[in-house]
């Protein structure tokens, strides 16, 4: 190696000797740093525990019922069994931490529910919702409906109270005039737990034929003839019953 | 030993060299901390047909994580899509002051509306973790991708690789920041603040390294769905019905 | 800070259009990310030119070589401070070199630079001023002389084997300079090229576009600075040079605009589910950058004023004034094709159904004035430079620079 070395031109073992420099510098400086910074794994491990431990806020489902025995009963037989306290409570580490101390509110304010339970045309078919505007104004919701056991005072007369967006599209139809059970036969059940009990659809082009067909004796909607109108497909499939446009 | 000599070993040895370093950079580019066989592996579903869009989820979220209340930073977020009659989409998000409002399209020319809850996949094979210059983002052996807050130098490129919008720079720390899947609470044992408060179940969290996980029923009765999988990431957050239309 | 922060993403707000998730709101790679490129791609473009001398006997642009190297290296100094002072965290950037991922683009180009900037640009420098160097400190006084003595590491051979030693380093130097000024330029364009989040930027043809715009623009620059430089050392313009140097850049200009019509016309082809917003992109916010000045006037103006000198006989004073017009036309086209890949990219969403805006502020580190700073940074780098090593003359011929 050194006979190498005495072989090169002059700027060349320059070179080597400030490269050696460098290399060595920077070889000796990584090496003089704490093992762990070399570690490339460190970080890692010290991040899960950091991220780990950091303050918790929302207590979960299942803390409040160890002293709330009385409300979380009360819940579990009702239409809001699924929904966690801290939904609307709002986060409750806190308090359970100290409970003396720290109280979470309790909301009273017309304003909170229809976070939920205004009508809204994306909410899910089903789902209750009401016009916060028009539906007792001047009450409180929970002057009628208890959060904990949210049944409503009385049975829901209009299919509205849980299908809003039908209910709306409908009422600017030409079935407009036509009610709900016109075509669906609700059982009571389905007002009180609707997801055990369906309510019935039509079945067959018969059905709406009763005042659409030419043999109808019905005046004023229009008629076709079901022997030779599509006969492949019943009539929902290209007419939405709620809204029942001819087909552009 | 002459020169050609000298230079041809200096030569296979940096070539060794960057053979060895390139393979054991390959194996601990994600998470090295040894797995365990009890290790668990965290997943979340979503389905879309119970949402109702009353963004408690996205509140419990900042007050459960301290994410800056301004509508610019978000760890999780709903959309709303209404897809009218003539195939439009229109999108907006609850609660950030982007995308068209709330009473978007006459009840004529809905024809459907839904909302959908996004935050970040916690992708298996998540490209921000792939550009992390300093590896400051990692996949836990849970499967969870987090932010080392303490080496993140905020390059922001792992927020220029995230195809799902979900990272975002934190004003304060200048770290990138992002949904942990509540991290401090999973780990004991909790569920995330945004499936907590959900009220309709729509967000399902579960431990699917056990057979018997609150993910089953939904992944066995529903078509499931990612977002983007044209991207390969392989997120491990999945969406029951979730409609065509969503990006 | 934050406060500020949130005032200015409230303005952004106000022009968004369409649906944009709501972490894309916030541009996240400002102008000084529409620089590092820039300046990067100006070194790899001035290296080509020198090559052209060392490795194809180009001998009509030798005049230009010294000039080519200082200023390749004048940028590469300034170029990594725009991205330093972007950073969340600019005093933790060394975990790019302590702990880097292999996986990342952006920590392994760390590494590249280093490579170029060390072995490659400096030792070249270092080979071909080493004997002016040796020279400079016989001539002058302390301390300048040993400012001289340590360049040239206390060298003081300049015996004939020496020199010609330092020739063919220079030559084996820029063999392997070569591919590495098209590994530190096409490296940056992978950073972005690799991004299949972002379908502006993921493409096979990043790479090869950014490096060929690279070599256009920094041909470009090294022409000016010559046409500029030359009168006022009252020299006259060597004007075989010049027109060497144009026909280099007219034919890497026919390779970036092919190259450029390629990517346009395969993403029109294919049309993809992105041209959507793509479109909108382009003719809602990019209608001026890129439209104007990438296309029309970077690339379309120039390219066709170099046919004209091409094709017909143009007399030297209206060909000088037709390079410099063209060549300050390239530098606003390539900078354009910078802030349109990289503030382009960013302001569509993800969601591929929104655009948002990038709201450029005048002052603070990411604003407009620090900008133009770092812009006018490395031509006053590269003043020094020609101070302390003059790319002309010969130093036993003239009088060493005076002490200052």
């Amino acid at each position: 190696m050194p006979r190498f070395l005495r072989n090169l031109p002059d700027p060349a073992l320059r070179l080597v000797i400030v490269a050696a420099v460098v290399i060595g510098t920077v070889v000796v400086v990584y090496r003089a740093l704490p093992a762990s910074f070399r570690d490339p794994d460190r970080n890692i491990q010290a991040t899960i525990e950091r991220e780990a431990g950091k303050p918790i806020r929302y207590a979960g489902a299942t803390m409040c019922a160890t002293c709330h025995e009385e409300q979380a009963a009360k819940k579990q037989a009702g239409y809001h069994r699924d929904i966690s306290c801290e939904t609307c409570h709002g986060p409750g580490e806190a308090h359970v931490e100290s409970p003396g101390d720290v109280k979470p509110p309790a909301p009273r304010d017309r304003r909170f529910c229809p976070a939920c339970h205004a009508f809204d045309p994306s909410r899910p078919m089903g789902f209750p919702q009401i016009n916060p505007v028009t539906h007792n104004p001047m009450k409180a919701c929970i002057e009628c409906h208890n959060a904990h056991d949210p049944k409503p005072p009385t049975v829901p007369g209009e299919c509205a109270a849980c299908h809003a967006e039908i209910e709306r599209t409908k009422s600017l139809s030409p079935h407009a005039l036509l009610t709900c059970t016109t075509c669906h036969e609700v059982p009571e059940q389905h007002k009180i737990t609707p997801r055990t009990v369906d309510a019935s659809k039509p079945r067959g082009r018969e059905f709406c034929g009763q005042c659409h067909s030419v043999e109808s004796k019905v005046t004023g909607p229009p008629k076709v003839d079901l022997a030779e109108h599509q006969v492949k497909y019943v009539c929902w499939q290209c007419h939405y019953p709620h809204m029942p446009e001819v087909q552009r | 030993m002459n020169r050609r000599r000298f230079l041809q070993q200096l030569a296979s040895w940096l070539v060794s060299l960057g053979g060895v370093g390139a393979i054991a950079g390959r194996q601990s580019a994600t998470a090295s901390v040894p797995e365990h066989p009890e290790t668990k592996r965290f997943g979340m579903a979503i389905d879309v047909d119970k949402c109702i869009g009353c963004a408690r989820c996205m509140e419990a979220c900042k007050t459960e994580n301290a994410v800056p209340p301004e509508p610019f930073f978000f760890r999780t977020w709903v959309e709303r899509y209404v897809i009218k009659e003539d195939g439009e989409a229109v999108v907006s998000s609850l609660g950030a002051p982007t995308g068209q409002h709330m009473e978007v399209a006459e009840e004529k020319d809905r024809l459907r509306s839904f909302f959908v809850p996004k935050l970040c996949n916690q992708c298996e094979h998540p490209p921000c973790v792939q550009v992390c210059p300093v590896r400051a983002t990692f996949k836990t052996p849970e499967g969870v991708v987090l932010v080392d807050s303490t080496r993140c130098i905020g390059c922001r490129y792992c927020i220029q690789a995230c195809p799902y919008g979900a990272r975002y720079l934190h004003p304060e720390t200048k770290t990138a920041d992002k949904c942990t899947f509540c991290y401090q609470r999973v780990t004991k044992e909790l569920l995330p603040a945004c499936v907590e408060v959900c009220p309709t179940q729509a967000r399902i969290f579960g431990d699917t390294s056990t057979p018997a996980s609150p993910l089953e029923r939904v992944r066995r009765m529903n078509k499931i769905h990612v977002l983007k999988a044209h991207l390969n990431t392989d997120p491990k957050v999945i969406y029951a019905n979730l409609d065509g239309e969503v990006r | 800070m934050m406060a500020e922060t949130v005032e200015r993403l409230s303005e952004v707000a106000k022009q968004v259009t369409g649906y944009v998730y709501p972490n894309d709101v916030e541009v996240q790679w400002s102008i000084l990310i529409v620089l590092y490129p820039y300046l990067t791609g100006l070194v790899a473009g001035a290296f080509i030119l020198a090559s052209l001398v060392k490795v194809f006997n180009v001998k009509a642009v030798e005049p230009t070589y010294r000039l080519a190297l200082l200023t390749a290296l004048a940028f590469l100094l300034v170029a990594p401070i725009p991205l330093q002072a972007h950073l969340g965290h600019p005093e933790r950037a060394f975990w790019i070199f302590l702990a880097p991922n292999p996986t990342s683009a952006m920590a392994m180009f760390g590494f590249v630079y280093a490579w170029y900037l060390m072995v490659v640009l400096l030792l070249e420098i270092w080979f071909v001023y080493r004997k002016d160097m040796v020279l400079y400190a016989r001539q002058t006084r302390a301390p300048l002389r040993w400012v001289y003595k340590v360049l040239s590491l206390f060298s003081r051979d300049v015996s004939e084997p020496a020199l010609q030693f330092d020739k063919k380093m220079v030559k084996g130097i820029t063999i392997i300079g070569i591919p590495s000024a098209f590994l530190l330029h096409g490296y940056v364009g992978f950073i972005f090229g690799s991004v299949k989040a972002n379908p502006w930027w993921s493409s096979v043809l990043m790479p090869i576009v950014f490096l060929f715009s690279a070599i256009v623009s920094g041909i470009a620059l090294v022409l000016l600075l010559y046409m500029i430089i030359t009168p006022t050392r009252g020299e006259k313009i060597d004007m075989p040079c010049l027109d060497t140097m144009a026909s280099y850049l007219f034919y890497a200009v026919i390779v970036d605009f092919s190259l450029e019509c390629l990517d346009f016309v395969h993403r029109l082809y294919e049309s993809e589910e992105s041209i959507k917003i793509l479109s909108a992109l382009v003719f809602n916010k990019l209608i001026v950058s890129l439209l104007v000045m990438q296309v029309l006037l970077g690339m379309i103006v120039p390219f066709l004023i170099m046919v004209i000198i091409k094709l017909w006989n143009i007399d030297e004073e209206l060909r000088k004034l037709l390079y410099f017009v063209s060549a300050i036309l390239i530098q606003v086209g390539i900078f354009s094709t910078r802030w349109n890949v990289v503030i382009g990219g960013q302001m569509f969403s993800k969601s591929f159904r929104g655009l948002t805006a990038y709201k450029m502020e005048l002052g603070g580190i990411e604003g407009l004035f620090v900008a133009v700073a770092f812009l006018v940074l490395p031509f006053v780098v590269l003043w020094v430079l020609t101070k302390l090593l003059p790319p002309w003359g010969k130093p036993e011929e003239a009088t060493a620079p005076a002490a200052s």
